[in-house]
């Protein structure tokens, strides 16, 4: 789960961690208003759950409370396409203004888990306010990671060593490792996947400071955090996945016109593989659950449904235990529901897999039966015209 | 032959008198699995379905002589169950468990790793060696007894090949869903190592997703120890970048974990890989022929 990066600085404010005064504003007047409170002189940032808004033009200093308006107005009316936002960008809808500072030096810092070791792993660079992934891959001597034991923890002499090493010296180098040892203390009690600093500043008046911060929560540790759900901005998701979370479907909305409902993500990622391999374009990926219950897989494909790109749809079940007939119904019920004419392709494996074929063919529904994950994929891309001929 | 679990195995379940996990115990039985306890804190003492429950896996273990743990216990309580496991002298468990935190699971491999105990999971459909023992949520009937190993990351994705594999006659050793978290207790490489030593495996089927780099780090194993043919499909070849696609590992992300390059990395490795999920079990038969 993503957050903003002004609720980013203020989890890590309440670690005790500085962070430059700022505003959250909705409107372009809110922006100018703001900019004066900062003295005029201030940075405007657009607020977008994405990376790389520096360089799609979504951050900007300015100098006069006009100017800040000028931009908050161009930010509002605008989707800002990042290089991770994908071509159809996201709206800004929060803008945060925040005091200009002036800086003397930059870094990086974060903590993540290290996938090969099973830890969290603390990253820190002397080169800061960069691309972090791009320095990994040009420079990686330049990047240094400390593995924290999980009994032990993170201790002050090893934080000291990790700001000895960024070059800080005297009080600045204490306040580092003071820094260091809460941000490993929010990312446990906060539960992130990850929680980064980049760039973490020390100010020409010689104060550290986090002037850009991200932290993405755990998905599966929100149930013990009752404000998160709270601090989702819905504007920055697609209404269709907000949807599927509530029934707690994996869904992603895609660009082509195959709608697909599978059960299990290695088998729904494959029907998206082949789907393509036959020349069709899928709308979606969607993981009902390796179960697949009858209730999900309707409410799946109402959802499907809401998705006015989809032109056909293409169901694969693998049930196992599952009876195929039970989920037949789940299909009939859903698209006899809002009277769908769809052409509808349904693979099921399973127990009573031949009662199940049956109840498809005599139910009305525009659907053929595949035989195989093959066979399947390729009919429906047929039906549609898609694929090569 | 086969690994890690035989008819001999016995089995406890972790939170037996939950839904699944009572539905469950049911289906390995009916499979020939041998359940001899159940454990679920506050309801020791009584029996379910004829099996006796206990409050911790400790008496489970002392009184019934398990070694193998089936656990099904829900995310708040998973992490503390797996310890259990560990702490009773569990020889395998299998964690059925999706959805455990990270903060959860840093320790538990911690633990594991000073220990005799072997975790499967979680998030992954367990542990079948066909036609003797079933740990796990996987339809029994769509295996066949073989010679081929299987080791995947995913679930209804492992149905799938290994019925394409008992299609083209290809029996199966022992199957094994190793999980789709980021923090997995056995990995590709623990288990070919297992399957690499077995008399009973002469080839493995290995099946991979985007995110991470644990096929990568096969491959390069596979190259250098091991003397049985590999064939592998790797998911998510169309996945879009920064997305998490149903399972919490597999994601791409900062470049890393991309199909491709695992498909690349694979194939300079000698491994076959299936082009098209289609295809898994004539990518098998291919490897097989090419040794």
């Amino acid at each position: 789960m993503n957050i903003h990066e002004y609720q980013a600085k203020e989890i890590l404010s309440s670690y005790g961690i500085p962070i430059p005064r700022g505003l959250v504003a909705l409107t372009s007047d809110q922006v100018e208003r703001a900019a004066k409170m900062m003295g005029g002189r201030c940075v405007v940032k657009a607020q977008i759950y994405a990376g790389g808004r520096g360089k799609a033009g979504g951050t900007r200093l300015v100098n006069h409370p006009e100017e800040a308006q000028e931009y908050g107005k161009d930010l509002f009316g605008r989707a800002l396409v990042t290089k991770q936002t994908g071509p159809q960008g996201l709206k800004v809808r929060r803008i945060l203004v925040e005091e200009a500072v002036e800086i003397a030096r930059e870094f990086y810092l974060s903590i993540t888990l290290d996938r090969e070791s099973s830890r969290y792993i603390l990253i820190t660079s002397a080169e800061g306010g960069i691309d972090i992934e791009e320095v990994a891959l040009k420079s990686p001597e330049k990047i240094l990671t400390h593995s924290i034991d999980p009994f032990t923890g993170l201790r002050p002499y090893q934080a000291r060593k990790i700001a000895l090493a960024l070059g800080l010296t005297g009080t600045i180098c204490e306040d580092c490792v003071e820094l260091i040892l809460n941000l490993y203390r929010a990312c446990l009690e906060k539960d992130c996947a990850l929680i980064e600093i980049n760039p973490l500043v020390v100010t020409k008046a010689g104060w550290l400071m986090a002037m850009d911060a991200k932290i993405t929560f755990d998905d599966n540790a929100v149930y013990r955090h009752r404000e998160y759900p709270d601090m989702m901005d819905y504007s920055q998701l697609d209404p269709l996945e907000i949807n599927a979370a509530k029934y707690d479907l994996a869904y992603i909305k895609l660009s082509g016109s195959i709608g697909c409902l599978v059960n299990g993500a290695g088998l729904a990622m494959a029907t998206l593989d082949v789907l393509k391999e036959c020349g069709g374009e899928p709308a979606n990926f969607l993981d009902v659950g390796g179960g697949a219950t009858r209730e999900k897989v309707a409410e799946a494909f109402r959802i499907i449904l809401q998705d006015t790109d989809v032109k056909g749809i293409f169901v694969n079940i693998f049930g196992g235990i599952m009876r195929c007939d039970v989920i037949a119904q789940g299909i009939i019920e859903a698209a006899g529901a809002v009277g769908c004419t769809l052409p509808i392709v349904v693979r099921m494996d399973g127990s009573h897999v031949e009662e199940g074929k049956k109840l498809l063919q005599e139910s009305g529904l525009n659907v053929q039966i595949g035989n195989s994950l093959g066979d399947g994929a390729s009919k429906i891309v047929q039906m549609l015209g898609q694929g090569v001929q | 032959m086969s690994i890690l679990v035989d008819k001999n195995s016995r089995i406890v379940v972790q939170g037996i008198t939950g839904r699944s996990g009572l539905f469950h115990t049911g289906q390995c039985r009916e499979y020939g699995s041998s359940i001899v306890a159940g454990v679920t804190p506050g309801k020791g003492g009584i029996h379910i379905e004829g099996i006796p429950v206990f409050n911790t896996v400790a008496e489970a273990v002392k009184y019934t002589k398990a070694t193998v743990s089936m656990i099904f216990v829900p995310p708040p309580g998973a992490a503390d169950a797996i310890m259990e496991a560990i702490d009773a002298g569990i020889d395998l468990a299998v964690c059925i468990t999706e959805g455990i935190p990270i903060r959860d699971m840093v320790p538990v491999k911690a633990v594991l790793q000073g220990s005799k105990t072997r975790l499967i999971g979680p998030n992954c459909p367990g542990i079948i060696t066909p036609g003797a023992c079933k740990v796990g949520i996987m339809p029994g009937n769509i295996h066949t007894p073989g010679k081929i190993g299987v080791v995947s990351r995913s679930g209804t994705l492992t149905y799938e090949a290994v019925k394409q594999l008992t299609d083209l006659g290809l029996g199966q050793s022992t199957g094994v869903g190793i999980g789709g978290d980021p923090i997995i207790g056995m990995n590709f490489i623990d288990v070919l190592t297992l399957f690499n030593q077995d008399p009973g495996t002469e080839a493995v089927f290995m099946i991979g997703e985007i995110g991470g780099g644990a096929e990568e780090a096969a491959a390069e194993w596979i190259k250098k120890n091991m003397k049985k043919p590999v064939a592998a499909f790797i998911a998510g070849v169309t996945a879009p970048p920064g997305k998490r696609m149903g399972h919490a590992g597999a994601i791409i992300t900062g470049g890393k974990g991309k199909a491709e390059d695992k498909i690349r990395v694979l194939q300079e490795c000698g491994v076959v890989v299936a082009t098209s999920p289609t295809r898994m079990g004539e990518a098998m038969l291919e490897a097989i022929r090419l040794t």
